[in-house]
């Protein structure tokens, strides 16, 4: 189980959704389970048909991105978290409120043990600039759903301003968090456009105003 | 400026408003200007002087702010579009007090509860009055995150400097989207405010801050007093960005969300040699008028895009004075207009005008 936890706007939908049809095209058979309950406006849901396209189950509130904006879960999130026989990519809602929402399936997670919960951050979102308040961040998220993060995701960009220069450019502080926290660099993410050869890359959607 | 960062415009909004000097924020969450009033939940309670405080309703928020913007502290709160309503009462107190506050509306469909998607159907509230009485509102309407920041920080110069409420109108997408942004520099605004109720420090007679004037006289004095100072703010505080109308030959009026999208539409009917161009309100009010008046001198009609039934199309009609065809392109209930169809409505009104010639 893969599980991205982070900053709200950190970019944990987004990687979700690649990190889910990264490991379908390596032949796993994978389930993307939406569980934000703070955002009722970007989620994964909005990815469904790329997903179900490749054969990735979506689990997903059916209102989610219905306008009907309430903090639920979906009820097969169960499910996910105990069957053993697929992967399933927990895409969480922001910070620690959206955390909360974790905390019901954590002693599942446990019992299983076999779970990587990734810690996404972007140093370019205002209130995670420094190690020191990224680790505050990721210390919030962890008390909310009592589990412990197992590596980080650096998640560098502004947008469509996004250079390879400005992701390079944030590995200093990336490698100071894992220094300072213990935790394994998972990986570094870009949009694909730009992203280099050691980086996932990223497909992102297009908006009809950009 | 400073480094550029990744921000919601929501968050934007807060950052600038902190950065303004901003240390009061009450208000009461809301799709989709939540993100604000977290924002602020998180900042403020860090700040020396800070007050963060969700109050029990959007009808205490802005009695709040009243409280505060009386003793010449800046102040904030934040809504969208049923919260806003319920602010009307005390933003025509603070209007009638005249007291510097800033409003921000992330406009959603409505009307009643309505939806949670983007909307610009507040327009005739925000610029018509909304609550009682005789006042503006300044009202400034950002298209990009960058704007919902820099705009906060003038809504709060604006608003010291002529003792009146400021609103940021903006909208569900504007306050959701995310977009790189140079944050404005701290500054906490220089206007003295000697009618503050600080205190007297037994050394000066006591400010009183009210809008009650019984006497029909004095009231019908500070009308008028109030009115002078509108008149200056038409005279100096009109913003707008003009878009390619050297050579227009139409002229489409659009702001917020919608200019975004009319640029876009601008661009494709350019390449088929359509001179079309922009004029983008930045303030609503005061509104463009003499950009609007002197562009009727030049071009053949007008498109008014809006997220609206049509309210903005009323402040364009009065501006051209009904010298050319003005036309409405629209959604309402939280649809946003689409290129194409800025383009067909823009089309049909050149083929109205000149007879299908082209």
């Amino acid at each position: 189980m893969t599980l991205f936890c982070g900053h709200y706007g950190s970019g944990k939908t987004n990687i979700a959704v690649n990190y889910a049809l990264h490991l379908r095209r390596q032949g796993l058979e994978v389930t993307i389970a939406d569980l934000d309950i703070v955002n009722p406006y970007f989620r994964s849901k909005d990815s469904t048909d790329v997903l179900e396209a490749e054969g990735v189950r979506v689990i997903a509130l059916p209102f989610a991105n219905s306008s009907v904006d309430l903090p639920a879960l979906p009820s097969a999130a169960y499910a996910v978290v105990q069957d053993r026989t697929r992967h399933a990519v927990l895409d969480i809602g922001g910070d620690d409120r959206g955390a909360y929402a974790l905390g019901r399936f954590v002693p599942y997670l446990l019992e299983e043990n076999d779970y990587e919960m990734l810690y996404v951050v972007n140093f370019q979102r205002p209130l995670t600039t420094t190690v020191f308040d990224a680790v505050e961040v990721m210390r919030e998220i962890e008390i909310a759903c009592g589990l412990a993060f197992t590596g980080i995701v650096n998640n560098t960009n502004l947008g469509a301003e996004t250079t390879l220069d400005l992701v390079k450019g944030s590995y200093r502080k990336a490698e100071e968090l894992c220094k300072v926290t213990g935790l394994p660099l998972f990986m570094v993410t870009a949009e694909s456009s730009i992203a280099a050869e050691e980086m996932f890359p990223l497909r992102l959607q297009k908006r009809p105003f950009e | 400026m400073t480094e550029k960062v990744l921000m919601k415009g929501n968050e934007a909004i807060a950052e600038a408003a902190l950065r303004s000097g901003c240390l009061h924020y009450f208000g009461y969450p809301i799709t989709p200007q939540t993100e604000l009033t977290a924002y602020m939940a998180k900042r403020l309670p860090k700040m020396e002087g800070g007050v963060f405080l969700q109050a029990e309703s959007e009808i205490s928020a802005i009695n709040m702010v009243y409280g505060v913007a009386s003793t010449g502290k800046r102040v904030m709160t934040s809504s969208s579009s049923p919260g806003v309503s319920l602010k009307q009462e005390g933003i025509s107190y603070i209007a009638g007090s005249d007291l510097p506050a800033v409003i921000v509306n992330v406009q959603r469909g409505g009307p009643g509860l309505g939806g949670i998607q983007p909307s610009q159907s507040d327009y005739f509230q925000a610029t018509k009055g909304g609550g009682h009485g005789d006042y503006h509102l300044i009202v400034l309407t950002p298209s990009s995150v960058q704007e919902m920041a820099d705009l906060t920080s003038l809504a709060f110069d604006l608003a010291d400097k002529y003792r009146c409420p400021a609103m940021l109108l903006a909208d569900g997408t504007m306050g959701q989207m995310m977009e790189p942004v140079a944050l404005p520099e701290p500054h906490m605004g220089t206007v003295e405010k000697p009618w503050a109720v600080t205190g007297t420090q037994m050394k000066r007679k006591h400010n009183v801050v009210n809008s009650l004037y019984l006497q029909p006289e004095v009231l019908e004095k500070t009308n008028f007093e109030r009115f002078e100072r509108y008149r200056q703010i038409e005279e100096n505080e009109v913003r707008y960005e003009s878009y390619l109308m050297d050579d227009a030959e139409y002229c489409i009026v659009a702001f917020g969300i919608a200019a975004r999208v009319a640029k876009n539409a601008i661009t494709m009917m350019r390449k088929d040699g359509l001179k079309v161009g922009l004029i983008r309100p930045i303030t609503v009010w005061p509104f463009p008028k003499k950009a609007i008046r002197e562009a009727a001198d030049k071009v053949k009609g007008f498109v008014s895009v809006e997220l609206s039934m049509g309210q903005m199309i009323e402040d364009v009609r009065l501006a051209e004075e009904c010298r050319r065809p003005v036309v409405l392109c629209n959604r309402a209930g939280g649809m946003i207009p689409g290129v194409d169809q800025i383009i067909a409505v823009t089309k049909d009104l050149v083929s109205s005008v000149e007879g299908g010639a082209r």
